[in-house]
């Protein structure tokens, strides 16, 4: 049976068409919810076997991305989280779903506390937001259950508070300790991470993109797997067909075929 | 009573808003700021317990990188302090989130008293004067027309009393409705008109004065209690429906028009004569309109799934006064007309277009105008947060500049949406209502914002235009309402509905109220953002973020329900009827009453009179021949040719996944693609191309010349791509200034004679073409007199295309792919450098920047459209590696676009491309001659290509190397050899940061 996701909407959130497409690619079976009508009955949460917190402008990015539609999450859904999280369920999110789980504490996570918020997604040091692409270096070594095996990456990025930022260096030690930083900006020559503007396009600190918790199935990023779907999606696609190297799909489908493929052996 | 939270970063956290400010004030302004340390203020009115008061900050305050109190925080080390918050009733949306936080918060609702209001404070540091402060408040952080500024030195930051004092309208007034008295002298009349910003002229007075004399009129009247004289609710509904925003006016006037040689035409109707009837001709030939000129936007056939509609809009005046408000008002306000078109459009992307004075401006600024620069990043940043926070991508974006834009600018906004041909087994675009339909009203509340709009952008800029003209919109806002509205459309739960724009309540329910015959509101039924307005201010409001939808009585408790749920307002204002009459109560009170064909049709038609006598502009100086880098790296570097990437960049172009050709594309995405390409849908591979001509100058030649080339480049861009002749549809807006004689405008008939001109050509071209126009708009008072100086705009016409293409992957891009393609340039190349970006440069080297004249270029319809047929088959054919048509700066331009695209060298020899006798190098190299293409493909394919364009200008003029040097070049002489590196610098240096 294809894994059930869950997709929230709402509150000026906007990328649950791709991103239904993606599971739906993927071999999962995405639905669509609004905020409200999960908060109405909570327990709705459980029918699923994974969640995501999908991009967009929740409440505008007014008082820092994310806050007011953290704040109403924990509020409200505290608990059903706690449980969907311990019965080894996934949540992805993205961009500003992101930065809702970031403020929510769902990310990074650290020891098991999941609703206070440890590192902060801060204004890109260039000071607007941006969209272009990047290349992302996904880390073998993170216990991350959406990135296994998928190397160098090129998605777009589309945010104005997207750099990873913490004043605590202990804190970002125990982050690298722990695999959590799943993903980084990286140069496309060399592979290498990069603090340079625009191969980083914030800012963040050890460059990192993306977080996951420390069990690997809790995970967030900048970048828009979702926004890679189609081989045409990426910019250069007209010279790839032209040499040849047009691959038959968007690289970012595999985040989501990984998702699907942890949920159908779990 | 009101808690006062400052926040602030926490130390070692970097202020990037501060350092901005500080970074411009030194920068723009000259000031020596040496750093700025910027804070959050809220203001929470909300009757708290200390506890929720500590729960409120915390929540309030990112414990990661911020820290707060409630009442003051110590402030830093600073020389002033310059505090900034919004002035009563102005929307404040970051207000409004912090109001729905502290909601979950407390786990209650706000009562209507209670409410959160948000400021920011910027301490700077650095020797300046207490002016210099004031200035940096007034020029910079804040505009004055919607927001306060205080400035404090820090002994007065001292002892100031701790100011959690919210901003807020405290005026109850009595409902009070005041009626006019027409029976006055022509001089009284006008003076009513004058007084209360009606932009009614003398005889549309007459006209109202006429109606209210009449028996039949004044015996109902009396009989609902209404007084023989209008009211005010009733003049000002008049005057907004008749205002040149919403009845297009000049358009459908009566017009004398005389040629240069004597000979008088009179045109019954612009509009009619001229746009409609190229689409009502075009219509016999293609198959996929289905609702032109009708509805709030265009729609034509995509697919048998879908139907796509498209409208763009100018929002200018308010941007001039409130850049940043006015500008994201005009995207997410034409954002609502293709949601209110039909049964209600999907959103699928966005366009924007922006003239501007130099941003580098350095003249003498007529006083209350505000400096390009500030105006433009207002603009920008007003289109990119709409935007981005409407999950709507941009696709096609353009910047032009010259002086003449400084007293206007012009800000397009456009939306391209999608609607399935059938919902509930009905058409889609069809609206009807019946009689006993509920009016609902639904998404925001009504304030006083933009009072006085439709008629205000009727008139010229003058230093006393009311503040209250400016709306500020919220995206979210929207957001929500757009989403509950799809919901509600596919749940069938609503008959018809339209938006909120223009004129308010008074535009969106007069139009719809003309499809069951009347219409009954209680305006006391409507919800306020606060107490104290009046009847007429209600039904005018332009507060955003509404629709009027006319639901049928059987739904209207599910929709109510549904719009609960959605967190989304929604309310009964009253029922759409048979009367023939538009009627308007206040609680039990009938405070209005017109006719509904008086309403509509009984606006005298203007008559106006346009002399047409081609202008005399001087030409500069023919340049000695030789090389001519100098005069390329000065046309790359040019405002108008230059990369807009800097500011593109900050704009979401990918959101929905779904787009192909990006407005940049090369090996580096920096370079300007021709024509964007989108899929419309996830699971099939048509999709649309969308591109845009635009070309003020040539207006100082011709504007039947700038008319029929604006048509020909915004074609040609979409041919380039892969678009089909036979698929395109065309949208017209017009930007004028004001072409009425009249004492201020003594060359009212030579601006009115080249909107017939430019009219003429756009029915010639677009019949030729088989382009049709499916929508447009026109604003045609774009003229400021401020300081004893008039600033009109150069005739400026926007002409944008869409077109079906049948595959997306057969898409082809601007820049040259590989080392050892050949190139071809494709059409004719003519002795054709009036008002060219060349002669324009020209001028300005001699110093005689006016003297840009010479021969506009022509089309020749025939041979462009032969043309057009051969590149259609040549990119079926699979033959062509790029495509890319000149514009501005003619082949020069083009040559080094395409190659700084593939990062290719590339050699020409220009005395092989097509030309028209033998052409001077300049020409040659910088002719801004319609109808052409650059394109390459590989050496094997040079026969089928030339095949392919046999019977058409083409020739092969040079090959793509793998070198770092584009050189053009005649048999006589080298006449640009420039390195790849030093032109891409040139290209993205001007406006690189600004």
């Amino acid at each position: 049976m294809n894994p059930k996701i869950l997709i929230i909407t709402g509150y000026g959130l906007n990328c649950e068409a791709e991103s239904k497409h993606a599971w739906t690619l993927a071999g999962a079976a995405p639905e669509l919810l609004h905020l409200n009508d999960l908060l109405a009955q909570p327990a709705r949460l459980h029918d699923y076997a994974g969640l995501m917190f999908i991009g967009g402008f929740s409440y505008g990015d007014h008082m820092g991305s994310g806050l007011a539609f953290g704040a109403r999450v924990r509020h409200h859904l505290r608990d059903d989280l706690a449980k969907f999280i311990g019965e080894g369920k996934l949540i992805l999110g993205v961009c500003n779903g992101f930065q809702i789980m970031t403020k929510l504490g769902l990310l990074p996570g650290l020891d098991n506390d999941y609703f206070t918020q440890q590192v902060a997604l801060m204004h890109n040091d260039c000071g607007a937001f941006q969209n272009f692409w990047v290349t992302l270096r996904f880390e073998d070594k993170s216990p991350c259950v959406f990135t296994r095996g998928l190397g160098l990456m090129p998605l777009p990025i589309r945010h104005g508070e997207g750099k990873v930022f913490t004043l605590d260096r202990e804190l970002l030690a125990r982050l690298e300790q722990l695999g959590c930083a799943a993903c980084r900006y990286a140069d496309p020559a060399t592979g290498a991470a990069t603090d340079q503007f625009p191969l980083n396009p914030n800012g963040s600190l050890n460059a990192i993109a993306g977080l996951c918790d420390p069990t690997g199935r809790v995970f967030g990023l900048m970048p828009h797997p979702e926004a890679y779907l189609f081989p045409e999606n990426h910019p250069q696609w007209d010279l790839q067909k032209l040499r040849g190297e047009l691959p038959a799909q968007g690289a970012g489908l595999k985040i989501f075929q990984n998702a699907v493929a942890f949920l159908k052996s779990a | 009573m009101a808690h006062r939270i400052e926040i602030a970063l926490k130390r070692g956290v970097h202020d990037g808003r501060g350092a901005g400010v500080a970074h411009r004030a030194r920068n723009f302004f000259h000031l020596p700021v040496t750093g700025c340390a910027s804070r959050d203020v809220f203001k929470v009115e909300v009757d708290l317990k200390p506890r929720q008061v500590r729960e409120v900050q915390k929540i309030f305050t990112d414990p990661v990188i911020a820290r707060s109190a409630v009442g003051r925080l110590a402030a830093p080390a600073f020389d002033w302090l310059v505090e900034v918050g919004f002035k009563p009733g102005v929307t404040d949306n970051l207000g409004r989130t912090a109001q729905e936080v502290v909601t979950d918060t407390i786990g209650r609702a706000l009562t209507a008293q209670e409410g959160v209001y948000t400021g920011a404070q910027y301490f700077l540091k650095g020797a300046l004067t207490r002016e210099q402060a004031q200035k940096l408040g007034r020029d910079l952080l804040a505009n004055e027309l919607i927001q306060s500024i205080r400035v404090f030195s820090p002994e007065e930051w001292a002892v100031a009393p701790v100011d959690a004092e919210p901003p807020v309208i405290r005026d109850p007034a009595s409902v009070n409705v005041h009626t006019y008295d027409l029976g006055g002298s022509d001089a009284d009349l006008m003076k009513i008109s004058r007084d209360g910003i009606l932009s009614l002229s003398l005889a549309e007075m007459h006209a109202i004065r006429d109606y209210f004399n009449r028996p039949d009129v004044l015996a109902a009247r009396t009989k609902l209690g209404l007084p023989a004289q209008p009211t005010d609710v009733e003049l000002e509904c008049l005057a907004q429906t008749w205002s040149e925003h919403c009845k297009h006016k000049i358009f459908a006037a009566r017009v004398r028009y005389v040629d240069e040689q004597g000979r008088e035409q009179v045109i019954e109707s612009l509009f009619k004569t001229f746009i409609r009837a190229a689409t009502e001709k075009i219509r016999q030939d293609v198959d996929w309109l289905v609702s032109v000129f009708t509805d709030n936007a265009g729609i034509i056939r995509f697919n048998d799934t879908y139907n796509v509609s498209f409208k763009c809009e100018t929002h200018n005046s308010p941007s001039a006064l409130d850049p940043y408000g006015g500008a994201i008002t005009g995207i997410v306000g034409v954002n609502r007309d293709p949601m209110g078109t039909g049964m209600g459009c999907e959103m699928v992307c966005n366009t924007w277009g922006y003239c501007f004075g130099s941003p580098f401006f350095a003249g003498d600024l007529p006083a209350g105008l505000m400096h390009p620069r500030r105006i433009r990043d207002g603009v920008h940043q007003g289109v990119i947060d709409g935007g981005n926070q409407s999950g709507i991508p941009w696709t096609r974006g353009f910047e032009r500049f010259d002086e003449r834009y400084l007293g206007k600018p012009l800000v397009y906004c456009g939306t391209i949406g999608k609607l399935p041909r059938a919902l509930q087994g009905r058409p889609s675009e069809r609206k009807e209502i019946f009689p006993g339909d509920a009016i609902v009203m639904c998404g925001g509340r009504i304030g006083k914002d933009g009072i006085h709009g439709a008629t205000f952008s009727s008139e010229e800029l003058r230093h006393e235009s009311p503040a209250q003209a400016v709306q500020i919109g919220d995206p979210i806002t929207q957001r929500k309402m757009y989403e509950f509205l799809m919901e509600a459309r596919d749940l069938g739960l609503y008959r018809a509905l339209t938006d909120n724009g223009a004129g308010g309540l008074s535009s969106s329910l007069g139009e719809m109220s003309s499809l069951c015959g009347g219409a009954e509101i209680d305006l006391a039924k409507a919800p306020l953002k606060y107490e104290g307005l009046q009847p007429w201010e209600v039904l005018l409001s332009e507060a955003q973020e509404r629709m009027s939808l006319a639901v049928q009585p059987e739904n209207v408790d599910a929709f109510l329900a549904l719009a609960k749920r959605r967190d989304v307002e929604a309310n009964v204002i009253g029922q759409f009827t048979n009367s023939g009459a538009f009627m308007t109560k206040h609680g039990d009170r009938i405070v209005g009453r017109i006719e509904l064909e008086f309403l509509h049709e009984g606006c005298p038609r203007m008559e106006i009179e346009a002399r047409w006598q081609p202008p005399q502009l001087a030409a500069p100086a023919p340049l000695r021949a030789g090389n001519r880098n100098r005069a390329l790296l000065g046309l790359f570097g040019a405002l108008n040719v230059c990369s807009k990437e800097f500011k593109s960049r900050q704009y979401d172009g990918e959101v929905k996944g779904l787009s192909v050709v990006k407005p940049f594309v090369g090996v580096h995405s920096d370079m300007p693609s021709d024509a964007t390409v989108m899929k419309v849908e996830y699971a099939s591979h048509a999709g649309i191309i969308l591109a845009e001509g635009i070309n003020p100058f040539f207006s100082d030649l011709d504007t039947y010349a700038m008319m029929a080339s604006v048509i020909d480049e915004a074609v040609r861009r979409v041919v380039s791509v892969g678009g089909k002749l036979g698929q395109i549809a065309g949208l017209d807006n017009f930007c004028w200034p004001d072409p009425v004689l009249s004492e201020k405008t003594p060359d009212g008939p030579y601006k009115m004679a080249q909107l017939v001109r430019a009219n003429q050509a756009l029915f010639d071209v677009c019949t030729a073409y088989l382009v049709p126009p499916i929508s447009g708009k026109d604003s045609m008072k774009n003229d400021s007199v401020r300081g004893g100086r008039k600033i009109s705009i150069p005739p400026t016409v926007l002409f944008s295309t869409i077109a079906k293409m049948d595959d997306v992957r057969q898409a082809v891009t601007m820049h040259f792919k590989q080392a050892g393609d050949l190139i071809y340039v494709i059409g004719l190349t003519q002795d054709e450098l009036g008002a060219s970006e060349f002669h324009r440069w020209l001028a300005a080297e001699q110093g005689t920047p006016a003297h840009y004249g010479g021969t506009v270029p022509g089309l020749d319809v025939p041979r462009a459209l032969a043309t057009y047929r051969a590149m259609n088959a040549a990119i079926e054919a699979g033959l062509l590696h790029s495509s890319h048509t000149p514009t501005l700066g003619g082949l020069a331009v083009a040559c080094a676009l395409a190659a700084l695209g593939g990062d290719l060298g590339a050699e020409l020899n220009l005395d092989a491309a097509p030309q028209s006798g033998k052409l001077s190098d300049d020409a040659l190299l910088f002719a801004e001659s319609n109808s052409r293409f650059v394109v390459t493909c590989a050496p094997a394919q040079a026969t089928a290509l030339e095949a392919v364009f046999a019977g058409v200008p083409c020739a092969r003029v040079g090959i793509v190397t793998g070198g770092r040097a584009l050189k053009l070049a005649t048999a006589k002489r080298t006449l640009i050899e420039a390195d790849l590196d030093a032109l891409r610098k040139t290209f993205k240096k001007t406006l690189n940061g600004i």
